[in-house]
């Protein structure tokens, strides 16, 4: 179980060229995060905040609820902070299993739990100004289903 | 003696990242209290509780919660994460 919290970019290809290689894996499921422009275009960066060690516990408790909850091998979670500019990766999340249900369900589960339980926040910076991202309700319903 | 923290638009509009303050509010309730009737910028950024978020000693909780011993405590809005 991997948590790391930084501000520079990550290889997605390197991450997942070391990752689930114990034996006994069956399946891999990654999924990554990108900044993604506005609707109507124009977004120059995402700064994004966090709460340096609360961030990292936050995670690794996350993490622990999955590993308990679906039989997992291994798992890692790559979060970024700071100032993003649209197209790069935010973050990733990364679980291996024996099978591949434990594998989505425990992604899921990390990515729904990561949007509204990990201190980050996200700013979106435009020509016009600046302004924070508001939480969103359906992500806390999202966390309804587990 | 606590450390209070803001981040995000708390930390804004309170105009600092960290505070340490001397208290005497046994809850976290308590200790908002105090903090808005400090100034009118701490009383707009803690007029609407259900817009804040609270985390004591780096774990989320409640505005119920008791600052018993507490070194920490930090106030956000709802988290973007993901």
């Amino acid at each position: 179980m991997t948590v790391r919290v930084q501000s520079e970019t990550f290889d997605f290809a390197a991450e997942v060229a070391g990752f689930g290689t114990e034996p006994g894996v069956g399946a891999v499921v990654t999924f990554t995060g990108v900044v993604r422009d506005l609707p109507e275009g124009g977004l120059q960066a995402m700064e994004i905040e966090h709460y340096p060690g609360m961030t990292e516990s936050a995670i690794a408790a996350i993490e622990a609820e999955a590993v308990s909850r679906w039989h997992l091998l291994d798992c890692l979670v790559v979060h970024r902070h700071g100032r993003l500019a649209p197209g790069e990766p935010i973050m990733m999340v990364a679980t291996a299993a024996p099978h591949r249900g434990d594998a989505f369900a425990a992604a899921e589960f990390l990515m729904d739990y990561l949007k509204s339980r990990a201190p980050f926040w996200k700013k979106e910076i435009t020509a016009e100004g600046a302004g924070w991202v508001a939480a969103k309700d359906e992500d806390e319903a999202a966390l309804g289903r587990w | 003696m606590i450390d209070v923290l803001y981040f995000a638009w708390v930390r804004e509009r309170i105009g600092m990242p960290k505070e340490r303050i001397e208290t005497s509010a046994t809850t976290v309730a308590e200790l908002v209290e105090e903090l808005r009737g400090r100034e009118e910028r701490y009383d707009a950024a803690f007029a609407d509780l259900s817009a804040l978020r609270v985390a004591v000693d780096q774990q989320l909780t409640d505005f119920d919660a008791a600052l018993d011993g507490a070194r920490e405590v930090a106030f956000f809005p709802p988290m973007t994460g993901g």
